[in-house]
């Protein structure tokens, strides 16, 4: 295969999964969301069980007035959803599938790239809540700021707990190296980088810098049309971005019966199973108020990511 | 475990927040898909108000107990002659009997007043409109909801028997004859055991 037929696949294949996952995972919540609360959710878009719900919402979002409010920092209002979205597809690029290179681009750095770029979400966030000329917007942004400031450091070290256990920064490298005893040995990390993760997406029960009830819509108040609708897809792409990588790093990605053939299937699964989890803390947890929010993160999860990154050096240096 | 141990263990309310969407989730949606499944009303719901123009005597006890005045009644006198009678009788005919729906709230009072059960509930509910003024029921519509008006319950079989029954049973027997109400009671109280 020449390099650019390989380079157009590979692409090709990456926008496909960030158009069509985010969308089935949107579905799901629908879906999920109704049923715990007793209800049915969408039934009529598509006919069967209302699964073209999102594709209607697409379109609806299409033709709403695109509105700029006057104060507004033109430019940086209109990139704002961009940069949130943008870092996610980029995020997708470096995500293993399968064993084998089944990878869009292998990187000998990958966790740190990824990680890396995962904090741009933090410049979008602040970007829409300056650019708004909007004290919800901007009380909303610069909440998200601390917010995503303070949760990228429990984030980072457990994941780098996971590169110690695994004595290599490529994502394919750590699921290659990861043994079903990783499950106990770095289940704190697991959970520190989940639920850190969830807060750097801004799902509930940490959706303080939206916080409906409080700030409108925090920095997406003044977005409308299609821009409103990056944002939420952005919302959904971060899940799967952070379902995914909890899978790669934690969950042992594509190891399950048969991996050379099925490997794909099993990252599918536990990626969707990770988004069901997702779902079903949004359904069950009330927002936490903003000092329970940074507690939690200085008081709690930075020292136990802390703790389990002397653990794992404990037990590499025994082994 | 008791209820102050339930309370301090750290994490138990969470464990029970996650347990309780999730029984949820497995359980059926109390959803009604209203437009594509009727719904399973009772069976003396009330819906609407139907009219049976001939029990109407035009007393107007109905109009004056509605709370927000929404029924409209008129009539006019007939003349009925009686053969063998000594004079000709009077009788009241409705002319005009509305119930204004956008106003009614549904209290059933003009019903519980009627004394001559021409009002009753229907478990009819799909008479929206697009128009209010549409809402104004006149006699003939209200006359159609008799149709949908379920058919009384039973009589209680060990309830005593209707008036009407007990006063026919009795001119049937004669005069002297014991009434019901004296035979469904004992007539000597049984003595109370010691």
């Amino acid at each position: 295969m020449p390099l650019w037929l390989d380079l157009l696949v590979r692409v090709v294949a990456v926008v496909a999964a960030f158009l069509v996952v985010p969308l089935v995972v949107g579905q799901m919540e629908h879906k999920v969301m109704a049923h715990m609360q007793s209800r049915l959710g969408p039934m009529y878009a598509g006919g069967f069980h209302g699964w073209a719900q999102l594709v209607a919402d697409g379109v609806k979002f299409v033709q709403k007035e695109d509105i700029t409010p006057r104060d507004a920092d033109r430019p940086v209002f209109r990139l704002a959803p961009l940069v949130a979205l943008f870092p996610y597809l980029v995020v997708l690029l470096a995500i293993p599938l399968g064993p084998g290179g089944l990878v869009a681009q292998p990187m000998d750095v990958g966790l740190f790239f990824v990680l890396a770029v995962l904090g741009v979400g933090v410049v979008a966030v602040l970007m829409s809540a300056w650019a708004s000329a909007n004290k919800y917007s901007l009380l909303g942004g610069l909440r998200g700021a601390a917010q995503l400031l303070g949760y990228e450091l429990p984030l980072v070290l457990s994941a780098a707990s996971v590169a110690m256990a695994a004595g290599t920064l490529s994502l394919p490298g750590i699921v290659a190296a990861w043994s079903p005893w990783w499950l106990l040995w770095q289940a704190p990390a697991a959970l520190v980088f989940f639920v850190s993760g969830l807060a750097e997406i801004r799902r509930p029960p940490f959706d303080m810098p939206i916080a409906d009830s409080e700030l409108v819509f925090g920095y997406m108040t003044e977005y409308t049309g299609l821009r409103f609708a990056f944002f939420l897809l952005a919302e959904y792409v971060g899940i799967v971005v952070i379902a995914a990588l909890t899978t790669v790093l934690f969950l042992g990605g594509w190891h399950g019966p048969d991996p050379a053939h099925l490997g794909w299937l099993w990252t599918l699964a536990k990626v969707f199973a990770v988004s069901f989890v997702v779902i079903w803390l949004r359904v069950s947890y009330p927002r936490l108020r903003e000092d329970q929010l940074q507690r939690l993160c200085w008081l709690v999860l930075v020292p136990v990511a802390l703790a389990q990154l002397v653990l794992t050096a404990v037990v590499k240096l025994a082994l | 475990m008791s209820e102050q141990g339930d309370r301090h263990t750290p994490g138990r309310g969470l464990i029970n927040g996650l347990a309780v969407t999730l029984k949820t989730m497995t359980r059926r949606s109390g959803t009604q898909q209203y437009p594509d499944v009727e719904p399973e009303l009772p069976p003396r719901s009330r819906g609407v108000i139907a009219l049976l123009e001939e029990n109407c005597t035009v007393c107007m006890l109905c109009a004056r107990e509605c709370p927000d005045w929404c029924i409209y009644i008129d009539s006019h006198k007939e003349e009925v002659v009686v053969p063998g009678a000594a004079r000709a009788r009077q009788r009241n005919v409705l002319d005009k009997f509305d119930i204004d729906f956008s106003l009614c709230m549904y209290c059933g009072i003009c019903i519980e007043v009627c004394p001559f059960d021409a009002l009753h509930w229907t478990p009819e509910f799909e008479y929206a409109e697009t128009d209010v003024l549409n809402l104004l029921h006149d006699k003939n519509r209200l006359g159609d909801w008799m149709r949908t008006v379920p058919p009384p319950p039973a009589h209680d079989v060990l309830g005593e028997p209707s008036k009407e029954e007990a006063t026919a049973a009795r001119k049937a027997a004669g005069p002297g004859a014991p009434t019901p109400a004296q035979t469904a009671r004992p007539a000597v109280r049984p003595e109370p055991k010691p």
